[in-house]
This record gives C-alpha cells, sequence and structure tokens, in this order.
C-alpha cells in the first residue's frame, strides 16, 4: 500500500491510483489510475493476458497491489468487498455439482451471520432476486440443467441477493446467444438505475451502445468516454499493440465528461 | 446367510459385531465427509492424510512399547499426525504458487516412510499388513464411542455450518469476498476429513480408505439433485457396502477390507456404465 496522500472520497465508487501489479517479475498493470463515480456503466476491453482480470482482482481485494492503492467508497477493497456484488465467469463451475439454483442465489445472503444459516428474510431476498432477473420459475431447477444465459443470470441473481451497490461482471455475455445478450443488456440498464456497473467483455459492439465509459486495459489502463469509440480505436484494440493507440489528447483520470 | 446371522450374534466372535457396527456407524461420517472431499475435488489431499497417517500409528507403537509411554497409542498417534497434516495441507492451499502437489507427495510418501521406520525399531512383531489393509480383529468396543463421538462432531458441525461449506465446495473465491472465513473453514473440513479417515482405517486400512470415502459420493453424485441428497444417498451407500462386504468376506473367508473396497468399486462402476446408456 502506498503512501500517496490518501484522501478519503466515499463519494467515488471506485478509485484506482498509481497501481502497478506483477506476478513475480512479469509486470501485468503500470500506473494504473481512474475513477468510477456511482451509477457510472463502464467496460473493460483488451486482449487477453492484458490485465483485465486482474484489475477486477485488485478492485475485489482477492489481489494486493504491488504499488498505489484502490478504494472502494473511500475504503479499502477487503473492508469493502461486501458492496460489491461479484459475477464471475459461469464456465468455471462444475456441471456435477448437484445444487438448486436457489441455493446458488442464496450464497449472495452469505456473510451477514458467523454459520451462514439463512433466515426468512434471505430467502425472500433470493426470491426478489431471481424474479428481478425473471427466473422465478426456475428457482429449484438443478443449477447444471440450465442453459449458459440462464447460468448467467442465476450468478448475476446471486450478486444481486447481496445488495452491494456496486457490479462487476467478468465477460458475462462470452458464451450466451445475441437473443439473450439483447435480454441481458435490458436486464443491465434497470439495474445501472441503483447501481455502478463494471463488466469485462471482449465485444465491443455492444459495449458501445449500452455504456457510457470504457476502460483499454493493456499493462497501460486508459479510460475513454464510449461516445469517442472509433473504428480505429477498436482496430488498434484488437489489432496491433494498445499501446499504440493515440492517447495524445489525454484523457483525464476521470475521462472525458458527457454532453 | 443364517451361518452369518449365527457369527453375528455369537458371544465368542465380538469382533464382527464390532466391525459391523463401528461400519455402519461410520458410514454416515464417510457420507458427509466423503460428498465434500467428491463435489470440492480433494481426494489426492484426503489420499495423503491417510497415508501419512501409519506415521502416526508407528510412532504410537513406538512410543508405547519402547519409551514406554502407555497413553500414547498407535490411536493417538494417527490422530495426532492426521490433523497435522490437514493443518499443513490447508496452509499450503494459501499458497497458490508453491508446488503443492510435490508436497503433498512428500507428506505422503514420508509419512509412510516414518511410520515403517517406527515399527522396525519397535521390538516384537507389528504386522503393518494390519493398518495397511485393514483388520477387523483390531475393532475394540472403545472404538465404537470414538466412531459415534465422531459422528455427533461431524453432524453438528455440518448441520451448524452447512451453508458456508456448500459455498466453500461451490465457489470459494465468492464465499471469500461475501466475508465467510473460507481458510478457517477449509482448515476445519480436513480436519473433520482426517478424523473420519483415521476412524476407519481399521476395517478397510491406510491405502484403501480412500475408496471407501469418495467411491459412495461418487455414486450418490450421478443422480442427487442436492448435496443434502447426496450425503443421505453416500451415507445408505457406504453402510451397504460395508455390510455387503463384511458378509461376503465372512462367507467366503476372505480379507474384509478387501471384499468391501471391491463391492464398492464395483457399484462404482456399474453407477458409469449405467449412466453412459441413459
Amino acid at each position: 500500500m502506498g503512501k500517496t496522500s490518501q484522501q478519503r472520497h466515499p463519494a467515488r465508487a471506485i478509485e484506482v491510483s498509481g497501481v502497478h501489479f506483477s506476478y513475480g517479475d512479469i509486470p501485468v498493470l503500470e500506473d494504473v489510475k481512474f475513477v468510477i463515480d456511482p451509477l457510472d456503466s463502464v467496460c473493460i476491453v483488451g486482449p487477453n493476458g492484458g490485465g483485465k482480470t486482474t484489475l477486477i482482482k485488485l478492485i475485489l481485494g482477492l489481489l494486493q497491489p504491488t504499488r498505489g492503492s484502490v478504494r472502494i467508497y473511500g475504503g479499502r477493497p477487503e473492508d469493502e468487498s461486501r458492496r460489491i456484488g461479484y459475477v464471475p465467469q459461469h464456465v468455471q463451475y462444475d456441471p456435477g455439482f448437484p445444487i438448486q439454483v436457489q441455493d446458488v442465489v442464496a450464497m449472495g445472503r452469505l456473510g451477514r451471520s458467523f454459520t451462514g444459516r439463512y433466515t426468512k428474510q434471505d430467502w425472500s431476498e433470493v426470491a426478489a432476486a431471481l424474479e428481478a432477473v425473471q427466473l422465478s420459475r426456475l428457482a429449484g431447477r438443478p443449477f447444471a440443467d440450465l442453459s449458459g444465459g440462464q447460468r448467467q443470470r442465476v450468478l448475476i441473481a446471486r450478486a444481486l441477493a447481496a445488495g452491494g451497490d456496486i457490479l462487476i461482471l467478468d465477460e458475462p455475455t462470452a458464451n450466451i446467444d445475441h437473443e439473450s445478450e439483447q435480454l441481458f443488456f435490458d436486464l443491465l440498464g434497470r439495474l445501472n438505475k441503483k447501481m455502478t456497473i463494471l463488466m469485462v467483455t471482449h465485444e465491443v459492439g455492444f459495449a458501445s451502445t449500452f455504456f457510457k465509459r470504457i476502460i483499454c486495459v493493456n499493462k497501460q489502463v486508459f479510460i475513454h468516454p464510449t461516445s469517442e469509440l472509433t473504428g480505429e480505436l477498436i482496430q488498434n484494440m484488437y489489432g496491433g499493440d494498445l499501446q499504440m493507440i493515440r492517447h495524445d489528447h489525454c484523457c483525464s483520470a476521470k475521462g472525458h465528461d458527457h454532453d | 446367510m443364517t451361518e452369518l446371522l449365527h457369527a453375528l450374534l455369537d458371544p465368542d466372535l465380538p469382533f464382527l459385531r464390532y466391525a459391523l457396527i463401528s461400519g455402519l456407524l461410520a458410514s454416515i461420517s464417510f457420507g458427509i465427509i466423503g460428498t465434500f472431499v467428491v463435489v470440492r475435488r480433494i481426494s489426492y489431499i484426503a489420499g495423503a492424510i491417510s497415508h501419512c497417517i501409519l506415521g502416526g500409528i508407528g510412532l504410537g507403537l513406538y512410543m508405547q512399547n519402547v519409551v514406554g509411554v502407555s497413553w500414547f497409542t498407535p490411536m493417538f498417534g494417527a490422530i495426532l499426525v492426521a490433523l497435522l497434516a490437514a493443518g499443513v495441507l490447508a496452509w499450503i492451499s494459501l499458497r497458490a504458487n508453491e508446488r503443492a502437489d510435490a508436497l503433498i507427495g512428500a507428506l505422503w510418501a514420508g509419512g509412510m516412510a516414518i511410520g515403517f521406520m517406527f515399527i522396525a525399531a519397535t521390538p516384537g512383531y507389528f504386522d503393518p499388513m494390519s493398518y495397511l489393509f485393514g483388520n477387523i480383529l483390531l475393532i475394540t468396543k472403545q472404538d465404537l464411542y470414538y466412531v459415534l463421538g465422531l459422528d455427533a462432531v461431524v453432524l453438528i458441525m455440518v448441520t451448524v455450518f452447512y451453508n458456508t461449506f456448500l459455498a466453500l465446495c461451490f465457489d470459494e473465491e465468492f464465499a471469500r469476498l461475501r466475508g465467510v472465513k473460507t481458510h478457517w473453514l477449509y482448515l476445519l473440513l480436513l480436519c473433520l476429513t482426517a478424523l473420519t479417515i483415521v476412524l476407519l482405517v481399521r476395517i478397510v486400512g491406510i491405502i484403501m480408505v480412500i475408496a471407501l470415502l469418495t467411491l459412495p459420493a461418487a455414486i450418490a453424485g450421478r443422480f442427487a439433485c442436492s448435496i443434502r441428497q447426496m450425503m443421505i444417498s453416500a451415507t445408505l451407500l457406504c453402510a451397504f457396502f460395508i455390510m455387503t462386504g463384511l458378509g461376503l468376506s465372512y462367507q467366503l473367508d476372505l480379507p474384509s477390507g478387501s471384499v468391501i473396497i471391491l463391492v464398492a468399486t464395483a457399484f462404482y462402476l456399474v453407477s458409469l456404465v449405467n449412466f453412459r446408456l441413459r
């Protein structure tokens, strides 16, 4: 943790300042700084191995920066992790794990008591979260029986049941079809009225229509308003070296304001 | 069959009764802990713990017979070493980058090597085969109380922490983000696994105990819809395997541990084939 003059900014949902991170000798992220305000919607893009997942883990407090600091509503990520609803990639789950949909969602209610036993209140929150993602009718079904898109929504419901202010999603659209994707962004739109949304994706097309800002991660990190997203930028992101993007217009750490 | 019933009721053959009762009682812990071991995919960790136990057994024999510390029984040594191994294994899991599998191998083989060394250094004849492959003649009435006590501990712990254990096995990272102390919970799970293994080593032995821990749960996992269901089915299957195996071994005059494991393995293979056909 750096000794940089850290003021507490509870009004800022996420504040990353001067963060460096390396796995051993291999630098993954260098001098990352940006600020995300409450109710912002931001997507994180960049090539594989560019550090997207590392950035997410730093924000969640699962990894510690080598230098610099991450603040969630002014506090340390480890202390504030319960304000974040996290939606990991659904593909990492064991399809043989015998568990019902509602029991997956209920995990969002853990951490409220020592033993983790659920109260009536917890179960009604679970029902509400399933309602929000329109999966109430599948509450009793085995998680493994669902389609990719449905599982993704179950994991979102789990994050919603936790009741945080920030929603972080890791490549949620990677395995869902186009139709579910449309539904998915409708859902995100509704959630964005109450929550700050941060999403890792590699599909920039949709990103430009939904998100207000875009964070490009490839060792270094730049933040743009999505209105600036041009063909050239996208091409640079995927075709060439991301660091070569013309960043000479020099965004501030907060990016540009929308008109 | 009647012959077997007579044998079970024969007051001169208490060991068969003890073996059956302790096996049936232990099925509860085996079904519950085995389920977690299977869904969390830590069979190889359970294997390392069970093999390590020989070190504790050897130490116990040595302490009792050479040093003369009468309370340091092989059982005590086994429990001590099993818990120690569980602690070390939980600790390495915190350091994902270090070569955990190499350390698991070292514990696995090192524990056994220490055990054989102590057994060799202990005068008198102790047959390591009994510990490696099980020997129901070693089961005493006192063991029944141990198993009963373990069942109580396992049932209470798992009932109280059911949801957090479930989250630990399904998605540890998410559980940690919700503020669950996953490292301690994992340590608790490994300790319960260690104790469960120690108590059934007498029936099926160090080498095969892992099969009896995982096979019933693995079969149950093929049809169960929830972890709770999987635990209950695994318990019933485990009890069935022990009963059938003991009965067959008595009838056919074969080593009981091996017969129990063969019955379990046969059912597991059938369950695999059955699933393929559907």
